[in-house]
């Protein structure tokens, strides 16, 4: 489980997020909608670790330790991951090692690729020169190597070609185990039930919730976290009435 | 040959343009007698070891001939492949007319001090020539090994790729382990004619007091294509090199990779210049230079004399702990049509690409080193599989000492 209690951030002297509350239980995914600017990025860096967001009130529990002043290593090392909208690009570090920098033993790199449909990239340095949509692809790569328990998607629809969308949608869901079917022996409850996996998704146009069956919302607006409802009823507020009209109406 | 003697002798005091001078009277120019050998697996063990950083196998595994020169003795030489021929460069000047066409034909013996004395105290040096269409699938290896404490080892190597022949030589240098100081002096011109292929890999090893002063050269004819490595990542105490390329036929490609690493003491200054003389020519001039204390100048230099013609420059520094970095890229365009550009960049290790990869499961420390295993991989297009392994295990081998 992770839970974000009274959170307070700070990016250089500015207050990024203000009294930030957040339980995402075993096996949830949360959706987290918001304006640009809102604070949805450096939310997820804050969990992340990176350590330019300064934390200056509050704490994160992550499956009952106190990580909020563990390094991003460390964060790493106890499950959580991050698909990242912009990341770096780092020259002569070839896609396949990174990939098996993230890799647990045993992961079979090529055959992730092939299923990411990026065999071709596997011997190109690591986002030089890669598109929106082919970052978004790595960066789903690596976390299938990492298989973390808690992944943190920063807009993974961004970029992407309509093409590319379902295979990102439905990897992203399987990564939650959101695509785990009922069986002969084992009700949808009980698949539910054994759901391990959590998900912090950032998204800004909701294209993704058509691939992906989120447990609830979240609305980040001004470093608040506003609202919080089903994510498909929050997305239809915020189509038809806006943000601030969305926020007004929760407070 | 009397000629030469008197070029040589009237710059016997003649200052070098770029580099620290050095007062050649601090070094012996006597050669202790070295045995011949008529086996590479006769050599010392420790011998070997150090040589083998420098990419030498003493099985000859892989390669199609060797030469090897320990302080002023060619000690052993060999061909082992039918086209390709390595000779020492004093029995082959005694034997063969046709070297003194090409012993300083591209390089002047009057240059400076250090070219006066590779031609009056000559200390042999290595001939290695692909004849015409012959391909030299394997790797020659040549290694001018330093074993006497303050040697001036004074080499003159002449490097021949005839006509549509593929040659690939990699040579070590390296003292012994328990040489402090010495100087070592390299005469190297290279021959790359007409559709020729000719991949040159230097890897140096040598030690904190060594002061090295190659003086190089090369041409490049008609649809050839001439690839020159350099790699030094271990210290030394001054050395200085700037060779130079001349592209004279329609289509001739140069390309010159050097890796530099600059711990405290070492004192690099290393750079090419390439004259793209021909339509079509292509020139590329990458440098990679990472120093923890040392000083680096990483030269380039681009001229562009006739139209249609193309060249890059690179150079990209990182500073971990110390030491410092000067670039400096030149181009000249002498007419119009040229197309010359180059990048040059001198910073540290970006935090948010040490922050990605801790996000990937890595320490602080593996994140650096991985990324700096990454700035030292470059891609050479054409250089064959094994010279890349050697490349990257001179490299392996230092990582510890960069970081």
């Amino acid at each position: 489980m992770l839970a974000i209690e009274d959170l307070q951030v700070k990016l250089g002297d500015k207050e990024i997020l203000k009294h930030i509350n957040l339980e995402i239980k075993t096996g949830e995914t949360h959706i987290l909608f918001g304006p640009n600017g809102s604070g949805k990025t450096s939310l997820l860096m804050t969990i992340m670790g990176y350590p330019q967001y300064r934390v200056t009130a509050g704490k994160i529990l992550f499956k009952g330790h106190d990580i909020t002043h563990m390094s991003v290593n460390e964060r790493s090392r106890l499950g959580i991951g991050m698909s990242y909208q912009r990341p770096p690009s780092i020259k002569g570090l070839k896609t396949r090692q990174m990939v098996q920098i993230c890799a647990h033993d045993g992961v079979d790199v090529e055959g992730l690729a092939r299923q990411m449909n990026f065999s071709d990239f596997l011997d190109r340095d690591i986002n030089v020169g890669f598109s929106g949509g082919e970052i978004k692809r790595s960066e789903l790569l690596q976390l299938m190597a990492q298989d973390p328990d808690l992944l943190l998607f920063d807009e993974p629809e961004s970029g992407v070609d309509i093409e590319n969308i379902a295979l990102i949608g439905t990897t992203i869901n399987h990564l939650l185990q959101r695509d785990l079917k009922p069986t002969a022996d084992k009700s949808k409850k009980q698949v539910v039930k054994e759901r391990t996996r959590m998900g912090l998704i950032i998204t800004h146009t909701g294209f993704i919730l058509d691939y992906i069956t989120a447990d609830k919302g979240q609305v980040l607006y001004d470093g608040v976290l506003a609202c919080k409802s089903y994510p498909h009823a929050i997305f239809k507020q915020i189509k038809e009435v806006g943000y601030e009209e969305c926020v007004r109406c929760a407070s | 040959m009397r000629e030469l003697n008197e070029k040589a002798l009237a710059a016997k005091e003649k200052k070098a343009a770029l580099g620290p001078d050095i007062d050649l009277k601090t070094f012996t120019v006597e050669p202790p007698p070295h045995e011949a050998l008529d086996s590479l697996y006769r050599l010392s063990e420790g011998d070997k070891k150090r040589m083998l950083t420098t990419g030498i196998e003493a099985s000859e595994q892989g390669r199609a001939g060797s030469y090897i020169q320990k302080d002023g003795t060619a000690i052993f030489s060999r061909s082992m492949q039918e086209g390709l021929e390595v000779i020492p460069i004093r029995e082959a000047l005694k034997s063969f007319d046709w070297v003194k066409e090409y012993y300083w034909k591209l390089v002047s013996v009057d240059a400076d001090k250090y070219t006066s004395r590779a031609q009056l105290d000559l200390h042999d040096g290595y001939v290695i020539r692909a004849l015409p269409g012959s391909k030299v699938i394997y790797p020659v290896q040549a290694c001018l090994y330093l074993e006497k404490e303050g040697l001036s080892q004074n080499v003159h190597n002449i490097i021949i790729a005839e006509e549509d022949s593929e040659l690939h030589i990699i040579t070590g240098c390296a003292t012994a382990a328990h040489v402090k100081s010495g100087l070592h002096v390299g005469i190297s011109e290279f021959y790359v004619k007409k559709n020729a292929k000719l991949s040159f890999t230097m890897i140096h090893h040598w030690a904190e007091d060594v002061m090295v002063r190659p003086r190089s050269a090369g041409i490049v004819e008609e649809g050839g294509l001439f690839l020159n490595n350099y790699i030094s990542m271990k210290p030394v105490k001054s050395l200085q090199m700037y060779p130079t390329t001349h592209l004279i036929g329609k289509g001739a490609t140069a390309r010159f990779y050097s890796l530099l690493f600059g711990s405290p003491g070492t004192e690099l200054d290393v750079g090419g210049r390439m004259y793209l003389k021909a339509e079509g020519t292509r020139a590329e001039i990458i440098a990679r230079a990472i120093t923890n204390g040392g000083n680096i100048i990483s030269r380039g230099e681009l001229i562009g004399e006739v139209p249609e013609v193309r060249g890059h420059l690179e150079c990209r520094g990182l500073i971990l702990k110390g030491g410092t970095i000067h670039a400096i890229p030149e181009l000249t365009g002498r007419v119009d049509g040229v197309e010359l550009s180059h990048e040059a960049a001198v910073g540290k290790i970006a935090q948010d690409e040490i922050l990605y990869l801790m996000s990937r499961g890595l320490t602080e420390d593996e994140a650096a080193s991985t990324i700096v295993r990454g700035f030292l991989s470059v891609d050479i297009p054409g250089l064959p599989q094994a010279l890349k392994e050697e490349i990257d295990r001179a490299v392996d081998l230092s990582q510890q000492e960069v970081m």
